[in-house]
């Protein structure tokens, strides 16, 4: 008989994981997948094309049904089909229509939730967040009655909800507690670009603001906006989108160990040797997730794991991250500004090489440590990311290729051999006599 | 200096206009080939081709002469005449020069003033020259350039034929089985002859040719065997060639005995000094077998002409090198017949000329020397009892008179000492005191003419009128193309003009070139010929039979080789077959020579022997050479070659700048390391002045040695020591419209299209590297540059001191790029120049600038082939890729050295090592 593998999430992580354990080992278990959204499998980095009308629901489908009945994997999706509990002595699963299903193996992916700040008025009609297809149909929807809105926070989700709804002919505003956009991702002057390129496009800023509450009107429609600085926005709708956090409140019943998220090792286990956690809902050695890198990363070493084909180890690698905002070329990956890193503690020093095309919109910024490229911010001109990203993973010494590194792979290749091909002509020169 | 009076309105420019042609000659080196010349005089502008029809080149044309119509433009000439740096008329600007000689002359007589000359000055500026100094105001003060090339072999001539000829022709190279080249790097000095000479052994593989030069040249590239004998060491090298010839019964008795006299002294002397073929080979620092091959090899073939230009005449024995050359073929009898010869290239397009009106101090007129019946002739002749009994001050002692206040005013005509004496640092030092310095040229600023009191604008090659002698003996015209720029005047003239101020309206009542030469040509037959009074004097230079052409028949003068007279109406190819030497008794002289090293000897202060010479694209002080963009790509600045051992020694990279010093002065130049030097030698090129470089100048290290006969500098041996600049930084900028020099210590400006190139380098670290280059490219700031509406690219790499800037106007065109680095680890500069010549940069191009490469796959590599701008990388590819193994196929499929040629040799080159 098979062993019984239980996994809670149907979402990236979770999807991720059953297709490589799919193709890893594919009658090792009896599978069974819980998840709440009433959907297949769905690409969730695609939302903001689907808001913005650049995609459609089946484009974003991933995996759907029938995939699941051709792969005997029993799934249960909807509502009623979360999981609220998990009886770890017995080693059985409820959900919340009261469907107990044992387990041998259990995975608890379970995502993340947005962030919903703690002040007064969100629970206004038209407040919302962006996190999935539902949220995404009430956008469309509010677009289509009303005018105006704001978006609080301005990262990669907040300015591609802006966008989106801008596109959908919204007069949107982005509210950041930061002086720049995308400050997680991007330094100060690329930063700038940003916001003067989507200032172009159509979107307003409100930077460095701190929300106070929002208000709403009898019908218990949203009004206005409020800030700290005694300011106010009009507005039909808000949308929050100032983070998230790990959901972990079923691991957390279940007495498994949860810090900032679901906290596992290495092998992506929690304290509970037969419970493995992976996604966004867990904390690696002190750091939680938020792109989709990391976990696909995490299910290919806990597909290892479950596979029992070795040892492979989960180790967090720094995640690129682009806008997908049509025609911005963005991209970031590691440490970006080296002045707010908190590793210059160790007195290592941190070296920028920087780019500057401005009336082409174009700034590039790249990060050294003793000749190891650490991060790298593109603005305006992002072809030569995945080589950086490579660089980065392979930690390895650049000094020979620095000067050619920001000017891209071709480059850096084509340099190398002409410079090998000098040194040998060079020694020839020296042998030349020596005989 | 405004053009507006030049410039044409564009409405006028005629779309078809018509085209005129007119034969000259090319204004650079000694070998004086034909040039065809096509003329637009609605646009002033020309077309140049080879000649077919003349004798010097039969069509051909080097990669200088091929760039001829691109140096003729007006932007860097002198237009109008200046005192003390104020624009004035003619008349002034002659008044102030007589006046200013004749207070001179009056208070201190004639030899207190002096005239510099240049062997690119015509036969007939040369002649009124030599005449208002000689014979009018009365001093022998006269001297010129081709001291600095030429001196040593006249006096050799004079020594050995009694007269300074050259014995034989171009022909006699075609006709030798082998050709010995000594101390010529023939393919870049003179390259037409080399090509003849190449495509002579090509068609008669028998034919050898033997290169005796201490480096591994081009010309090397055509050598059956290379000699590279130790700096000066010649005399010994053909004292042994003698012993050889004599110990080997190859002496032509029966010549010897007819026509020759002082045989036995110089084999004595040749069997003392050269006698053992293993010292002499230790000597020479050649191997013994090699050196056994040569004397072989001369001894065995009847035909052979032997070569020899700078490497033989710079030298403090210069003339003893050329007397040890001619020994050699008197006592051979292989003179003066078809394929064999001593042969003296000059260096320059009229050095001839100025050697046949007596344009040297030590020289009289018309190859008549200071002899009391010659002085007495020529005083007849030129109706003068002011003429000079005796000879004057020679190059490096008339301005070491200058300096010493001795001369007080000096006129110095279409050349530049400042940059090409010896010990160039005293030259200038002599001009900054002197009282009163006339320069004559056609460019407004060079070394020479900054230190100008009054500066007048001579015209140029494709302006200037008349004729000059090559190295063969041949007179060509050298035709006016244009008419004169602005105010621009030629040198007779001007030269005339201030006669008559000084009161010598007589003898200098000229109105045309042809004037001039009909008098120039009637001196040569004047009293030539032994009447037994003794008042009679054979000369060997004779032009006679061209004194009463007309005005038209000059105009359309054929090239014809001298003598020139009732015997020989159509000019005669050869000398001396059968003796008839213009010595006393007619009978040639065999000198004994005792080998000398180079005066100045290295030492542990100054380990280093410093060569010097020229390079294949360039000029002299590359004032004309230098605007044409496409002869600034082969080598854009001034280096040093060292060998590897001595670069080890000194602990020393290649391409790093590096200090030469002496005990005279110093110059920075970028290393080249290479074993074309020989250990401790090293080799710098003459050319760079202070227009072009900061600190470029090899002259100001060279020592004002110079040989007790003739002379001549020793611009081929100074005891220098090498050491590395301390560069903090190097760096290099390109700008579309000129700039003003950084105030850095190494700056280097390189002409090139539609930009021009600065290589720099300074010592300490420059505070904001971004904003101080935006600065140098004349922008002040960045808000200057939007102002302009310009967009400033940037990169940075603050830990690597990696600094980059580009400026971009708003229809994307590049207008400056600037690149700095903390060593020399710099991109090459063809791909980012070649930029400039776009209208508008790729988005590509763009993205790839700061690089300073070519998006990848996109680059041509340095320029190789400079008449079609091949660059190495498309050489390769070629070779590699579409098997172009033969400069052939080169040719054909990229016409890579289809024009001049003179790059075939790298372009073998390119062929052994990729196919290796």
């Amino acid at each position: 008989m098979k062993a019984k593998l239980v996994l809670i999430g149907n979402g990236m992580a979770g999807a991720k994981l059953l297709e490589e354990l799919m193709s890893s080992s594919p009658d090792k278990y009896d599978i069974t997948v819980f998840g709440n959204e009433p959907y297949g499998n769905y690409n969730r980095i695609m939302l903001s094309p689907l808001l913005a009308g650049e995609k459609t629901l089946e484009e974003i489908m991933v995996l759907d049904r029938p995939w699941y009945e051709q792969h005997g994997i029993n799934l249960y999706v909807g509502e009623e089909k979360a999981i609220i509990e998990i009886d770890r002595i017995h080693k059985i699963v409820t959900t919340l229509d009261g469907q107990k299903t044992p387990y041998d193996r259990l995975i608890i992916a379970t995502g993340s939730k947005p962030f919903i700040l703690p002040i007064e008025g969100t629970q206004l009609n038209g407040v919302m967040s962006f996190r999935d297809i539902s949220d995404v149909e009430k956008m469309i929807q509010a677009s289509n009655q009303h005018k105006k809105a704001v978006v609080i926070g301005a990262g990669l989700l907040g300015l591609e909800a802006a966008m989106g709804l801008c596109g959908r002919g919204m007069d949107v505003t982005v509210v950041h507690s930061n002086v720049v956009p995308l400050n997680r991702q991007l330094d100060n002057e690329a930063g700038t670009l940003l916001q003067q390129e989507l200032s172009t496009r159509g979107l307003n800023f409100k930077m460095n603001a701190q929300t106070q509450y929002i208000e709403g009107n009898a019908k218990g429609d949203v009004t206005k906006i409020h800030f700290k600085d005694g300011s106010f926005l009009e507005t039909d709708i808000v949308i929050m989108a100032i983070g998230i956090r790990p959901n972990m409140q079923i691991a957390k019943d279940a007495g498994l160990h949860c810090e900032k998220g679901i906290v596992v090792n290495d092998t992506l286990q929690t304290y509970d040797p037969k419970i493995y956690a992976l996604g966004e809902c867990i904390q690696h050695r002190g750091g939680t997730f938020g792109l989709v890198a990391p976990l696909y990363d995490q299910a290919k070493v806990l597909t290892n794991h479950l596979s029992e084909h070795g040892v492979a180890q989960y180790q967090t690698l720094p995640s690129a991250t682009k806008l997908k905002v049509t025609g911005i070329n963005l991209f970031s990956v590691g440490l970006i500004d080296e002045k707010s890193d908190e590793k210059t503690a160790d007195n290592q020093q941190f070296e920028t090489l920087v780019y500057r095309d401005k009336q082409q919109g174009i700034y590039k910024k790249l990060v050294l440590k003793n000749n190891i490229l650490v991060g790298a911010v593109l603005y305006g001109e992002t072809k030569e990311g995945a080589f950086y990203n490579e660089l980065l993973d392979e930690k390895k010494d650049l000094s020979e290729i620095r000067p050619y590194l920001m000017f891209g792979r071709g480059l850096c290749q084509e340099r190398m051999t002409e410079n090998s091909e000098q040194e040998i002509h060079k020694q020839a020169v020296i042998k030349g006599e020596s005989k | 200096m405004s053009n507006t009076v030049l410039a044409r309105d564009k409405s006028s420019i005629n779309l078809n206009p018509e085209l005129r042609n007119l034969h000259t000659t090319c204004a650079y080196c000694g070998v004086g080939c034909g040039v065809d010349a096509q003329i637009n005089d609605d646009t002033r502008s020309i077309t140049v081709k080879g000649l077919t029809s003349h004798p010097s080149n039969y069509g051909r044309l080097c990669s200088k002469g091929s760039a001829l119509a691109d140096t003729i433009g007006l932007g860097e000439r002198i237009l109008q005449p200046q005192v003390y740096s104020k624009a004035v008329s003619w008349d002034n600007a002659l008044n102030t020069i007589a006046q200013g000689f004749k207070k001179v002359i009056e208070e201190h007589g004639p030899d207190a003033v002096a005239f510099y000359g240049s062997g690119q000055l015509l036969t007939e500026d040369y002649y009124v020259a030599n005449k208002l100094m000689k014979g009018f105001i009365g001093s022998g003060n006269i001297d010129t350039n081709s001291r600095l090339c030429m001196s040593s072999s006249v006096v050799g001539h004079k020594r050995a034929f009694g007269t300074d000829t050259v014995p034989g022709c171009y022909e006699d190279f075609e006709q030798a089985n082998l050709i010995v080249l000594v101390g010529s790097n023939t393919a870049w000095c003179h390259p037409v002859l080399f090509q003849r000479i190449k495509k002579h052994k090509e068609d008669n593989p028998h034919v050898k040719v033997v290169v005796i030069d201490p480096r591994k040249t081009n010309t090397c590239d055509i050598a059956d065997l290379h000699l590279a004998v130790n700096l000066g060491t010649d005399v010994w090298l053909f004292n042994g060639l003698l012993n050889y010839l004599n110990k080997n019964n190859k002496l032509d008795l029966e010549y010897i005995n007819q026509y020759t006299q002082g045989l036995e002294e110089s084999l004595q002397a040749a069997a003392i000094s050269a006698g053992n073929l293993t010292e002499t080979a230790t000597i020479l620092g050649v191997n013994e077998k090699d050196l056994g091959t040569f004397y072989k090899w001369f001894s065995d073939n009847e035909k052979v002409v032997t070569l020899y230009s700078q490497g033989v005449n710079q030298s403090s024995s210069g003339t003893d090198k050329v007397n040890s050359i001619t020994n050699c073929h008197l006592a051979t009898g292989r003179i003066g017949k078809p394929g064999m010869g001593p042969f003296s290239m000059t260096g320059q397009p009229n050095a001839m000329g100025g050697r046949e009106v007596g344009g040297l101090a030590n020289t009289l007129a018309s190859h008549m020397d200071f002899t009391d019946d010659n002085i007495d002739r020529l005083k007849r002749f030129w109706n003068t009892d002011k003429l000079t009994q005796t000879q004057g001050l020679m190059a490096v002692d008339l301005f070491d008179a200058i300096e010493a206040g001795k001369i007080k005013a000096v006129w110095i005509m279409a050349t530049n000492p400042v940059v090409s004496m010896p010990n160039a640092d005293k030259v200038k030092k002599a001009l900054q005191k002197c009282d009163l310095v006339v320069v004559s040229d056609c460019i407004e600023k060079t070394d020479t003419m900054d230190l100008a009191h009054v500066k007048l604008p001579a015209t140029p090659w494709s302006e200037k009128d008349g004729t000059v002698t090559n190295s063969e003996r041949r007179i060509s015209r050298q035709r006016a193309l244009l008419t004169p720029a602005g105010q621009a005047k030629h040198d007779w003239w001007m030269i005339c003009q201030v006669a008559k101020r000084l009161g010598f309206n007589e003898g200098f009542n000229f109105d045309s070139p042809a004037d001039i030469f009909r008098e120039h040509a009637a001196l040569s037959g004047f009293e030539n010929h032994v009447v037994k009074n003794g008042k009679g004097r054979r000369r060997d230079f004779d032009i006679s039979g061209l004194q009463s052409i007309s005005n038209e028949e000059y105009e359309s003068l054929q090239p014809i080789q001298w003598p020139v007279n009732a015997k020989h109406p159509n000019g005669s190819s050869r000398f001396f077959a059968k003796g008839e030497f213009y010595t006393s008794n007619q009978k040639g002289n065999f000198l004994a020579l005792t080998p000398k090293l180079p005066q100045n000897s290295t030492n542990n202060e100054f380990p280093l022997a410093l060569n010097s010479g020229r390079i294949r694209d360039q000029w002299h002080t590359m004032s004309r050479t230098a605007l044409a963009p496409q002869l600034n790509q082969h080598i854009s600045e001034p280096f040093v070659q060292m060998h590897p051992n001595d670069a080890l020694q000194n602990k020393l990279c290649d391409q790093q700048l590096v200090k030469v010093s002496s005990k005279w002065g110093d110059m920075t130049g970028r290393l080249n390391i290479t074993v074309d030097v020989k250990v401790a030698e090293i080799f710098a090129p003459m050319h760079w002045t202070n227009q072009l470089s900061k600190t470029g100048r090899i002259n100001s290290v060279v020592n004002p040695v110079v040989d007790e006969f003739s002379k001549q500098p020793e611009s081929k041996f100074t005891p220098v020591k090498v050491d590395s600049y301390p560069a903090n930084w190097h760096g290099f900028m390109l700008s579309r419209e000129e700039i003003s020099w950084p105030d850095i210590d190494y700056v280097v400006s390189v002409k090139g299209k539609q930009q021009t190139r600065y290589e720099l380098a300074h010592s300490t670290q420059i505070a904001q590297p971004i904003t101080q280059m935006l600065n140098w490219l004349g922008i002040q700031n960045e808000a200057a540059a939007k102002a302009q509406q310009l967009e400033i690219l940037s990169y940075q790499d603050v830990g690597s001191n990696l600094y980059r800037l580009a400026l971009v106007d708003k229809n994307a065109q590049l207008q400056g790029v600037a690149f700095m680095a903390p060593d020399t680890n710099l991109p090459e500069r063809t791909w980012l120049s070649m930029q400039f010549e776009q209208a508008t940069l790729s988005t590509r191009a763009r993205h790839a600038l700061l690089s300073g490469y070519a998006p990848a796959g996109e680059d041509i590599g340095a320029i190789v082939c400079a008449c079609y701008s091949v660059g190495e990388k498309t050489i390769k590819h070629a070779i590699q890729e579409k098997g172009c193994i033969t400069t052939k196929q080169l040719g054909i499929e990229l016409k890579a050295g289809t024009n001049c040629g003179s790059c075939i040799p790298e372009l073998k080159q390119l062929i052994s090592k990729c196919s290796q």
